[in-house]
């Protein structure tokens, strides 16, 4: 009985935030920062006002209709059922207001797949990033710099989210729309996206760019923006992708394009130590360390951070046979994942490293005793 | 309608053949999953128990139908009914081989050639298949199952094609002779139907294993393989079907059932047939020849 | 209102020509045999409605799970993957076990009564159509209880994600072809009942609206659902024998799926609310006790949308990357359906213009049905902007428009519909007040569910997720409770049939004063057997008897 009142007051608290979380939104579409995102809210505007004119006409005509035209009244039915002209005015005139929305329409829609600039020459793109799905993140490739990265859900936000965590949600700022890695992008630049996936069908979808694409495995889909304001953009996954499908965030911060250079100068660098480390020997409990970090960013999703999996779907590691048993194996699986299941083929989403660390967490936790190290170098030689 | 028969439409009474024919197909359902669901390759005997059950309800329920119909039960009305059902579950049938025409379609005209760099699929091919050169056949960027060979249209198929435009005349002459009330002619054509329906199937077949085993071209041959095989093969099963149907309305014949003027179970089945041969000049054309 | 009913003192004799109908009843005995084997279409049609609504608790069930979930934002009762699984299985369920069942209910009942038919066309299949129904479900929701549970890609079972789906991939699959085989066995009885069994005078262009809009929905079915067929067995295959129809890597696509699935789809949803304009267009004349507007053009209207649903399809996938003149191409066609829906529309708003109306419980629902169902297309035009949609897509816009559409439009329709034929086969009147309190109880709450979700989708909340943004909180709220009313209202529902079914003020033949149509003229409830002889009807009876 106490821990029900106790329930009730906290739904009743927490309601009382979320609807003054609420208050920071309005009810409509919201403008964006990019060209085709005002387009795109300008002509919902249009289309809206235009579906509430036509609204009020309708139903007041039936409204009047209903007190007027009513038994009780007395109201004497009559009996036409034809007005040829009636006919031909609610039929051209619907079309006519069609084709004046389709006009603009059109127009924007051209501009989003083939871009042209004030000349009406094809627009030029400044730089290339390479989004690609997986379940459940992000990895995005800077395919002029060579930069690349994956960018999944926050820790935090990934703790607090789970069912009977016990954390109360609204004390987390952007809860769910938080990732460990943002997208920096330059403003003012022509960046040409290409959207792809490597397991089931995902959608990339920042609302204040004013679209969204689908990644779709095997394909490319090609999409841009040119950001004016700097800011932090948050967007979701817009495709069902399976039962994460709710907590893989996109976050894109678009800087001045000087921060964006030092930014990019900083990946550089680190990815320059990261090339060192492959290199060199780790000791067991820097991998422990690192792997477990690893491992709970990216694998702990499916197979649990407690490595009990969720049978049948994702196996447990925990006391699995396979992991247990010889290493060469496991990185062949970690590598190149499992056609067909969701296991993906980690070898072009992590870094050697982070492979080597995760497999020597797995092999040496939740009271599996393989009890060996794989090293970086090891897993890189495999790849071959 | 105008000319409706003034007796009464025959409404059937009990009808028990139905709830069996849910079962058998829900046990021939559950048997093929169980088959397909299973580690190890099982035989999906459960299958086989729920197609006994269709068979028989089958055997039930026609064998109903056609007792009613020589009882003179039915009028042109109750005719006209069965016809239009024949007709309609004949153009459900065009819209489930449409189905996997689109497939064909779809995959020659926009995803091979995306595949391969054209229009849209510039970036595609570039980023993910370089040197793919998209050209059907294929079997994919992947190469799926490795390299493979087609099938010559103009040696078996040709012939195939042959043996069903005949198959369909032959039918025609037998239905004209059941006009005519020449009972031992419709028995004659009828039989060169099926004989021509069963080669049809032998040499399928034939092929069927020749591109097994000497083309390597097989249902996972990527999607050349896998449009191939499932239209052919769906279509070989209706032929299948249709010359079982057609051996049954001969020995119909051979027992006297029909009238020259009313032998709705003729016309139905021929209807079939016909349906079955256009199918299989889109397939000569569009998986064979082009 | 039902004081104002007279009692009908026509004997429905003198229509079915000299026919009598004194020892007629006779049901076959038995509970197996009155209900397993029965080929009477009344029978059926009872059958085809109780399994719907069944259907419908079940999946409103799933509903009220997902409402419940998305109550607050963190997860509190379900996890991630069971989450998917009922928004899937809710969606299959409602669309294929509780609407589409719901209509084919109404059109053996009604079908057979309105064009002076003894019986459908072919009384056996018809059993049959029915009969698969509770295997295919049975099969279905089976899955539920098994090792990986129920598919969890969503309805529209989209490659590849669905076939990750484990053992109930080939559940899934076997069951819409069972599904499919009953909608088109049903759909070729309906076919063939209208074009066969008219009474030898009334003509097509006599035959009521609702008729008419199924003769379209059948054949939209027999087109649509063998495609259906196809591109799950194409799914099945490429689960289960290494096909490549939707895999890149043997040069197949993942989008092919889609094009198939919504060539299917599309058309799939008007065959969820042409019937239900049918029945709107039966009621709204009777209780406006005026000759419903523009026939003819009501008819042409409804061939033109089903002809336009072929080749709109993908407007579901303006997102997936099709080539500019795909979506310039798709955009036009889509955004003229609102042409031909807008002509019913007007048309229904003429019938009442000058009419005499009253507004018993049926006609409250035609005119909710009106104004929610084009709220719903209007946000059906905002989406066939493809531009537009690529932010409106996969997003609670999205959700909120097709529920508009099919809860306030067919949903409202079956019950429109339901209230409205109830006495005719029951025999008994229901009670006005009830269905009053029903109407306004649901109306009300329908809208609280639904029309905070425009606002969640236009503020960014995508849909098929578990749990959201804190953002989103309040309207969340809003939404489950609107939820929660609006499926108690539906219990409710359950009651005020029942106490009709069970009791009540007697009912007339001609149940409501002046309304037109044959099934008003045969007794409360319909016997057993109807029209039995084949004969002329007596046209004057009919709304559009004398009028073409
Ligand atoms: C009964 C079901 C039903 C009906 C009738 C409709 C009717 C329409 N639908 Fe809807 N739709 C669905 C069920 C339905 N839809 C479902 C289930 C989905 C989602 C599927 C999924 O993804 O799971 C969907 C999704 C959907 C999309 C895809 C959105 C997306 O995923 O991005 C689109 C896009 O174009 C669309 C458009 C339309 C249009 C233009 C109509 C038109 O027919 C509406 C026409 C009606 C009117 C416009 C109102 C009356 C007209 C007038 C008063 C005349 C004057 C008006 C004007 C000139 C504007 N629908
Ligand atoms: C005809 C079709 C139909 C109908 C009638 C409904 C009815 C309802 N739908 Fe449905 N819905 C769909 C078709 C339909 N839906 C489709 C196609 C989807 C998309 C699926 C997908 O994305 O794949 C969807 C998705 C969908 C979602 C989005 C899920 C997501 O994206 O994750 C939601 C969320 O609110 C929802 C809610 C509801 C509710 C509350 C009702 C209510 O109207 C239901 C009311 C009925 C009852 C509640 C039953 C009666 C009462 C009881 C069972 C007693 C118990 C009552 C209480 C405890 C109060 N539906
Ligand atoms: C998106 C879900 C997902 C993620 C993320 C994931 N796995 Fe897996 N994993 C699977 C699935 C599914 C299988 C089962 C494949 C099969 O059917 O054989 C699997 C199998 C395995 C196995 C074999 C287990 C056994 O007993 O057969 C190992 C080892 C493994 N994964 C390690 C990892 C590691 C290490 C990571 C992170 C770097 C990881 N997985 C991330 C889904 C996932
Ligand atoms: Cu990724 Cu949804
Ligand atoms: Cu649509």
């Amino acid at each position: 009985m106490k821990k029900a009142q106790m329930k009730f007051m906290m739904l009743i608290t927490g309601l009382l935030a979320s609807s003054m979380a609420a208050a920071e939104y309005g009810l409509n579409l919201r403008k964006g920062v990019t060209d085709f995102s005002e387009t795109a809210y300008e002509m919902h505007t249009f289309t809206l006002w235009i579906c509430i004119v036509i609204g009020v006409l309708v139903f007041g005509a039936m409204i009047v209709s209903i007190f007027a035209h009513r038994k009780s009244k007395g109201y004497k039915p009559e009996q036409f059922s034809h007005s040829t002209v009636a006919e031909v005015i609610w039929t051209v005139i619907p079309i006519l207001i069609l084709v004046v929305i389709a006009i603009p329409a059109t127009k924007a829609l051209i501009q989003m797949e083939n871009p042209t600039d004030e000349q009406g020459k094809r627009m030029k793109m400044d730089m290339t990033i390479k989004v690609t799905g997986y379940q459940w993140k992000w990895k995005y490739d800077y395919m002029d710099e060579g930069i690349s990265f994956l960018s999944t859900l926050a820790q935090e936000h990934n703790i607090a989210r789970q069912k009977g965590s016990g954390i109360d949600v609204n004390t987390i700022e952007n809860y769910l729309l938080e990732v460990d890695k943002p997208l920096v992008i330059p403003v003012d630049t022509n960046i040409r996206f290409l959207l792809t996936a490597d397991d089931v069908i995902h959608a990339w979808w920042v609302p204040d760019f004013g679209w969204k694409r689908d990644a779709i495995p095997g394909y490319i889909n090609e999409a841009w923006t040119n950001v004016k304001t700097p800011g932090t953009y948050r967007g979701q996954c817009a495709e069902l992708c399976g039962k994460d499908h709710g907590f893989m965030p996109i976050v894109v911060e678009a800087v001045s394009k000087a921060e964006y250079a030092r930014w990019v100068a900083d990946q550089k660098g680190e990815q320059a130590v990261e090339a060192e480390m492959v290199q060199t020997e780790w000791t067991k409990a820097q991998l422990m360390d690192k792997g477990e970090e690893v491992f709970n960013a990216q694998c702990a999703t499916c197979h649990q951070a407690t490595g009990a999996g969720m049978p049948p779907a994702f196996p447990a590691l925990a006391g699995s046979e396979f992991v247990n048993g010889p290493a060469a194996d496991q990185i062949n699986l970690v590598l190149n994942g499992k056609a067909g299941t969701a296991m993906q083929a980690f070898g072009n989403i992590l870094s050697d490293t982070d492979i080597a660390a995760a497999i020597t967490y797995t092999r040496n936790s939740f009271g599996n005793t393989a009890g060996d190290v794989v090293q970086p170098a090891t897993v890189k030689s495999m790849k071959q | 309608m105008s000319e409706a028969s003034k007796d009464q439409y025959y409404v059937p009474h009990l009808a028990q053949w139905p709830i069996v024919g849910s079962i058998g197909l829900t046990v021939t359902f559950l048997g093929a999953i169980q088959a397909l669901n299973s580690e190890t390759s099982i035989t999906p005997w459960m299958m086989f128990v729920g197609i006994g059950i269709l068979l028989w309800m089958m055997f039930g329920w026609f064998g109903d139908v056609i007792k009613e119909s020589e009882e003179k039960l039915y009028n042109t009305q109750v005719d006209t009914s069965f016809r239009m059902g024949m007709i309609w579950f004949i153009f459900s049938e065009v819209m489930f081989f449409a189905a996997f025409f689109g497939a064909l379609f779809y995959a020659r005209t926009f995803s091979v050639p995306w595949l391969g760099g054209e229009g849209t699929g510039l970036a595609t091919n570039e980023v993910l298949y370089p040197g793919y050169e998209g050209v059907w056949p294929t079997n994919g960027p992947g190469e799926l199952n490795g390299r493979f060979e087609i099938i010559d249209p103009y040696h078996l198929p040709l012939v195939n094609t042959m043996l069903l435009l005949a198959s369909s005349v032959t039918i025609t002459i037998a239905h004209h002779a059941l006009r005519a009330n020449q009972r031992s002619q419709t028995i004659f054509w009828l039989i060169a139907t099926v004989v021509l329906g069963a080669v049809f199937i032998f040499f399928q077949a034939e092929e069927y294993v020749l591109a097994y085993q000497e083309f390597n071209l097989k249902l996972n041959s990527g999607i050349y393989g896998s449009t191939f095989f499932m239209l052919t093969g769906f279509h070989g099963f209706h032929v299948t079907l249709g010359a079982i149907m057609i051996a049954i309305i001969t020995v119909r014949v051979i027992k006297g059932h029909f009238k020259p003027e009313s032998h709705f179970g003729f016309e139905a089945v021929a209807w079939y047939w016909h349906f079955v041969d256009v199918v299989w000049l889109g397939l000569f054309i569009f998986v064979y020849i082009l | 209102m039902s004081q104002d009913i007279t009692p009908n003192e026509m004997n429905h004799a003198e229509v079915a020509h000299g026919h009598d109908h004194h020892d007629h009843d006779h049901k076959p005995k038995g509970f197996v045999k009155r209900w397993l084997m029965t080929t009477n279409h009344k029978d059926i049609g009872t059958l085809y409605l109780i399994f719907a609504f069944a259907m419908f608790i079940i999946g409103g069930a799933m509903a009220m799970i997902i409402r419940l979930e998305l109550f607050q934002p963190g997860l509190q009762f379900v996890e991630p993957d069971f989450f998917n699984q009922m928004t899937t299985m809710h969606a299959l369920i409602m669309v294929f076990g509780a609407v589409m069942p719901a209509f084919v209910g109404l059109a053996n009942w009604m079908i057979p009564l309105m064009i002076g038919a003894p019986d459908m066309a072919l009384p056996r299949m018809n059993n049959w159509s029915f009969w698969i129904l509770p295997f295919a479900f049975t099969m279905l929701l089976s899955t539920l209880f098994m090792p990986g549970g129920a598919p969890a890609g969503g309805w529209t079972m989209y490659p590849p994600l669905v076939l990750q789906g484990g053992h109930n991939v080939g559940f899934l699959v076997f069951a819409v072809h069972m599904m499919g085989i009953s909608s088109i066995m049903g759909a070729i009885n309906v076919i063939a009942t209208i074009m066969n069994m008219r009474a030898p005078n009334v003509g097509y262009l006599n035959m009521p609206l609702f008729v008419w809009t199924w003769l379209i929905t059948a054949f939209l079915l027999i087109a649509v659902m063998p495609v259906l067929a196809g591109a799950v067995t194409m799914l099945l295959t490429d689960r289960y024998f290494d096909t490549s129809f939707f895999s890149a890597a043997g040069g197949g696509d993942p989008v092919l799926f889609q094009h198939i699935f919504w060539f299917f789809g599309h058309p799939e949803v008007y065959i969820m609310i042409l019937p239900a304009f049918g029945i709107v267009s039966e009621i709204i004349p009777t209780f406006a006790r005026k000759p419903l507007f523009g026939y003819v053009s009501m008819v042409y209207a409804t061939a033109a949308i089903a002809f336009l649903s072929f080749i709109v399809w993908a407007h579901h996938m303006f997102s997936v990357g099709m080539p500019l003149g795909g979506e310039l191409y798709f955009m036009y066609a889509t955004m003229m359906i609102a042409v031909p829906t807008g002509v019913k529309i007007f048309n229904w708003v003429a019938t009442m213009w000058k009419g005499s109306m009253t507004f018993e419980t049926p006609m409250l629902f035609s005119l909710a049905f009106v104004i929610l169902f084009t709220i719903g297309g209007f946000s059906g035009v905002m989406m066939a902007l493809a531009p537009v949609d690529l932010q409106y897509h996969d997003t609670y816009f999205i959700v909120a428009h097709f529920h508009y559409v099919l809860v306030t439009g067919a949903v409202f329709g079956i019950i429109a519909g339901a209230y409205y034929w109830l006495p005719k086969w029951s025999g008994h009147m229901y009670n006005e007040r009830l269905g009053k309190i029903h109407f306004w109880w649901s109306t009300i709450s329908v809208n609280v569910l639904f029309f905070p979700q425009h606002f969640l989708g236009l503020a960014g909340m995508p849909r098929r997720i578990p749990d959201y943004s804190t953002q989103f909180a309040e309207f969340n709220m809003w939404s489950s409770i609107g939820g929660f009313a609006f499926g108690l209202a539906q219990v409710f529902f359950i009651y005020v049939v029942w106490k009709t079914v069970k009791g009540g003020e007697k009912a007339t033949a001609e149940v409501w004063p002046g309304a037109k149509g044959l099934e008003w003229t045969v007794p409360s409830p319909a016997p057993h057997h109807t029209f039995e002889e084949f004969g002329p009807v007596d046209l004057d009876k009919m709304a559009h008897g004398k009028d073409h």
